[in-house]
């Protein structure tokens, strides 16, 4: 193996630079890929960074606490065979390719489209050359677009990849409505923006409208993934619902949000602030609790799509955290053959951000 | 979302505020400029140029041009405001609280407590303060540590173009008085602003940087210092929190505390006042309420007791600025 | 203006109380049983009785420290105001304002005002909120010639006849500022040519005579409806009783007081008048007489027993969210 480096990733599009909490490897030690080598955090969310392949991780050229740019050297893997010489020279010729500030991609590209009177705001990753059909991911409650920022790269390399806040949410219409309302919105979106089908993905209350569409529509969607979905059973933490719709100020919202998490420590002040620029618009919150009764009307949810889930025949992953305090995984039973379920250990309601990249390959193992 | 100023976003709130609530109405010299002159009307638009166009929107009936008669905007958006209307009233330079402090101090802040909590006061003192405009000593005060002391105002001091949006707006739709105070070299500082109408609630500070090792108190233009100096020790692995209360009444002192909690050393940094300011007030605060969790003295990064001066090299003497913060920070680590 | 006889119970009614509320309360305060500081009223009972006899409960008056005559002429609750001198919860202050701070926004009265000068400045404010909401309410301003001298007098003169405000600043001339003469403080030869020179119509009247005064105040609130503008009256005064309650009031010659209630009494030249006329028996006015003065003893006997303000009290009132 020849000399691998591992560099600072960039997290979504308004990422520059991100700081190394902890290593969890040391120099020396024999990394399988997929393995987490250190743990990074931005201002928005703290995660951890896996070994790109397997190889001996040589050296860590940073220190705890330090700030670096995306792109930077952070350590190097290398097979034994490779001289320190050999290494020295490697980190003295090392250039910082990735985008930085200033680069082309580094300010975030919101657009907006008018569907049925409303306007959605959206972001599009495009590729050079798209080999596979697009994906859209849509959100969960209180959520918006940026909620994928370590899921949207991955999959960008090789299609167009939407992120499309929801009615009342981010930067779209401050309108509620039940689930067929959303769906009928989104797939308003797909008509005007990709007339063939898709990879359809969401999260929570994203995942509802997502089954909610592939279930009226299913000659659109393509593949579809549920992460910790709702709309597959009754039961939801109304204590989680009522305290977002309720917390007006970031002492009140950050327990709520917390709860989302099992690694607490994942929520950062950035997190909570965005949260609350978006709700503190006006209509925000209104269109939320219109949302919240219609969805989850007397802390339970409105729709049970399980009965229904036979009438799929595309490829569907479910993958949900085993320590969810929002939705409780439920036990399937009985689910057809094009159904893949996974159930991330020590992982709460928000698997895309807390366990990214076990998310990420299960998403890659079922595009279209 | 767009990249806007501070100038720009305050007049999208006032926008807002206007077509949304016909009760609004703003008064001040030269809020429009130009009436009875024999040129252009909106000459103007504000001293500083806040509420250009406005009266284009609404007419001369809600963006009315005063003369320079501070006491009577003052009194008379007093006036409106308890009973019915919800004017901003602007005072050009906060300096001239001097010749109009009484319908502040005596009467708006007052009306409620001494009528036994029967009046209602929605009014909004738009002003400008801060040192380093070369205006000299009666136009370049920040008098803020004034207005704090005064039950019944509120005080507001926005440190960047999104906060004066969304505290503006809060202002106009409190229905307290509110005193809010715009930084002079604030004005073309741009920020990240929504195009929509978005309100901060008072009492929340921002933490503008967060960092274990020492807690920078700031306000208004002080807090760019303040982030100035974080970004700048954080090489040295220096990790310095920044709060911003951005209003210092109410103050919200719970977030200060926490993170004073957490470092266990606290710099303030405070335009208005060498004697009597604001941080002098918070500094005496987190003595009482966190002396356990100091592990060094409090340090304040203040202007001189002197007034403004006007000679430049005077003035930048004068202004609190980065260097001090930085040494007053490296005095306690 | 010909007055119904009606009418004339009603302005008789007025000013009896104002009369009987500050005579009283003189009486009153020399037991020691109201904190703090008074000022009397009574002797200029037909300048307020007058000047809001027109004035509907929308329309609005600012006050001045002297302002007990203001507010019964208002509409305020006089058992309200009694327990609010006494300093009452109860009282229409919550006891937190006081014999200065009386107001009762729900009947358009904006508070009396222990800064002297303080109502005009206010008074324009109310005469905005009428012109932007086009809803031909009128606000009124009393001061004293004492304030009549204040620079945001003066400024507020010019902001109304600037921006063309529906306001009628009455300026009550009751010879003296405190302890110092108007004559001496006052430098121009009359508050009312001041007014004038500010560009608007100004009055001078006597008074001592309500029908005086309210003609001048009749005219004055019908220009302001119409959109024309504000208007000054000055109407000349007598003060019974000193600048405070306790003021030993050794400035004014031993028997000046002794004299204005002899020859300058408003109240007696309002009686003569109307029962000359015909209009009114005398026998109506006693009948009012003794209703008035049921009604303040009442209010005395209902405010010594009320209570007074729970200490909690204290914190309250000074947002409405904080």
């Amino acid at each position: 193996m020849t000399i691998m480096p591992l560099t600072v990733p960039k997290w979504g599009l308004s990422m520059t630079e991100g700081s190394v909490v902890a290593f969890h490897a040391t120099p020396g030690d024999r990394v399988a890929a997929g393995e987490e080598l250190y743990e990074l955090e931005t201002s928005k969310i703290a995660n951890g960074v896996e070994a790109p392949a397997s190889g001996v991780l040589r050296r860590w050229l940073a220190v705890p606490g330090q700030v670096l740019p995306v792109g930077a050297l952070v350590g190097i893997l290398a097979d034994e065979t490779v001289s320190d010489a050999e290494l020295d020279a490697f980190v003295a010729g090392f250039v910082i390719t990735d985008s930085g500030p200033g680069a082309p991609d580094a300010a975030p590209e919101y657009r907006s489209i008018d569907i049925d009177g409303l306007s959605i705001r959206y972001q599009l990753l495009a590729p050079a050359a798209a080999t596979g059909a697009p994906l859209v991911l849509l959100h969960g409650f209180g959520g918006d677009l940026h909620n994928w920022l370590l899921n949207a790269d991955p999959p960008a390399a090789h299609r167009r990849v939407y992120l499309l806040d929801l009615p009342g949410h981010g930067g779209s219409s401050k309108v509620g409505g039940d689930l067929a309302a959303l769906a009928a919105t989104v797939s308003g979106f797909l008509r005007a923006l990709e007339p063939g089908a898709v990879n359809l993905g969401g999260h929570s209350l994203g995942a509802a409208v997502a089954l909610q569409l592939a279930l009226s529509d299913p000659s659109r969607v393509l593949s579809l993934a549920l992460i910790a979905p709702a709309g597959l059973g009754e039961r939801i933490n109304s204590g989680y619902i009522g305290g977002f719709l309720r917390a007006g100020r970031h002492r009140d919202l950050k327990p709520v949000v917390e709860m989302l998490f099992h690694d607490q420590g994942l929520v950062t002040r950035e997190m909570i602030e965005d949260l609350l620029k978006a709700r503190r618009i006006d209509g925000a919150e209104a269109a939320l609790r219109a949302i919240a009764s219609a969805v989850f009307p007397e802390g339970r949810q409105a729709v049970d799509f399980r009965d229904r889930l036979v009438e799929l025949a595309m490829p569907v992953l479910i993958v949900r955290g085993a320590e969810d305090a929002i939705i409780p995984p439920e036990p399937f039973a009985g689910l057809p053959g094009n159904f893949q379920v996974e159930t991330i250990p020590d992982c709460g309601h928000m698997p895309h951000l807390e366990a990214a990249s076990a998310v990420n390959r299960a998403i890659a193992g079922i595009l279209r | 979302m767009a990249t806007k100023s501070y100038r720009q976003a305050l007049n999208e709130a006032l926008a807002h505020e206007m077509r949304r609530d016909p009760d609004v109405v703003i008064m001040g010299e030269d809020v429009a400029g130009g009436a009875g002159g024999t040129g252009e009307v909106d000459a103007y638009g504000g001293p500083l140029g806040v509420t250009k166009g406005l009266i284009h929107e609404f007419g001369a009936g809600r963006v009315i041009d005063t003369p320079i008669t501070e006491s009577a905007i003052m009194g008379m958006a007093a006036g409106c405001a308890m009973t019915g209307l919800r004017p901003v009233a602007e005072l050009m330079f906060a300096d001239f609280l001097g010749v109009c402090l009484d319908p502040i101090y005596n009467q708006a802040a007052k009306f409620r407590y001494m009528f036994g909590g029967k009046a209602r006061t929605p009014l909004v003192v738009r002003t400008t303060i801060g040192a380093g405009f070369r205006a000299a000593a009666q136009h370049s005060q920040s008098p803020y540590h004034l207005f704090t002391s005064i039950p019944g105002l509120k005080v507001v001091l926005p440190s960047n173009a999104y906060d004066a949006k969304g505290l503006l707006i809060q202002a106009i739709r409190d229905d307290d008085p509110v005193i809010f105070l715009e930084h002079k070299l604030l004005y073309d500082t741009v920020a990240e602003v929504p195009d929509e109408a978005y309100v901060i609630p008072f009492g929340e500070a921002a933490i503008t940087r967060t960092g274990k090792d020492v807690t920078v108190v700031a306000m208004s233009r002080m807090v760019h210092f303040a982030n100035e100096v974080a970004d700048r020790l954080l090489a040295e692995r220096i990790a310095v929190e920044v709060v911003d209360p951005r209003t210092t009444s109410p103050l919200d002192l719970d977030t200060i505390i926490e993170s004073v909690s957490k470092t266990g050393r606290l710099v303030l940094i405070d335009e208005s006042a060498n004697r009597c300011s604001v941080a002098a007030d918070i500094a005496a605060l987190v003595a009482e309420h966190a002396f356990t969790a100091l592990k060094a003295p409090i340090r304040l990064v203040l202007p001189p007791h002197t007034p403004v001066p006007f000679a430049p090299i005077l003035e930048d003497a004068y202004i609190p600025g980065p260097a001090r913060l930085e040494a007053a920070i490296r005095s306690i680590l | 203006m010909q007055l119904t006889s009606d009418e004339l119970l009603r302005a008789y009614r007025t000013m009896k109380s104002i009369r009987e509320f500050e005579e009283r309360l003189h009486a009153e305060n020399a037991t020691g049983d109201i904190p703090g500081f008074i000022h009397l009223y009574a002797g200029q009972e037909a300048i307020a009785t007058a000047v809001c006899f027109d004035l509907g409960t929308r329309d609005h008056i600012g006050s001045t420290h002297r302002g007990h005559g203001h507010s019964i002429a208002k509409g305020c609750d006089i058992r309200g105001m009694m327990l609010e001198i006494f300093g009452r919860r109860a009282g229409l202050c919550g006891g937190k304002g006081g014999s200065m701070h009386i107001a009762d926004l729900d009947h358009g009265m904006l508070g009396a005002n222990a800064i002297v000068g303080g109502a005009p400045i206010l008074a324009i404010g109310a005469a905005l909120t009428s012109k932007v909401r086009g809803d031909r309410t009128v606000a009124i301003s009393f001061t004293g010639d004492g304030g009549s001298n204040q620079g945001t007098v003066f400024e507020a003169m010019n902001m109304a006849v600037v921006l063309k405000l529906p306001c009628v600043f009455v300026f009550e001339n009751n010879g003296y500022g405190e302890a110092t003469g108007a004559s001496y403080a006052v430098g121009a030869p009359s508050i009312a040519g001041r007014a004038a020179a500010f560009g608007m119509p100004a009055t001078a009247v006597d008074g001592t005579d309500f029908f005086a005064v309210h003609d001048a105040a009749r005219a004055g609130i019908a220009r302001a409806r119409n959109g024309e503008g504000p208007s000054a009256i000055e109407a000349t005064a007598v003060r019974f009783h000193g600048h405070f309650e306790g003021d030993a009031q050794r400035y004014r010659a031993r028997d000046e007081t002794a004299n204005c209630r002899r020859s300058m009494d408003c109240l007696s030249r309002f009686r003569g008048q109307v029962t000359q006329s015909g209009l009114v028996s005398p026998g109506q006015l006693e009948l009012i007489d003794a209703e008035v003065l049921a009604l303040i003893d009442s209010a005395v006997s209902g405010a010594r027993a009320a209570a007074p303000p729970a200490i909690d009290d204290l914190l309250t009132d000074v947002y409405l969210a904080y």
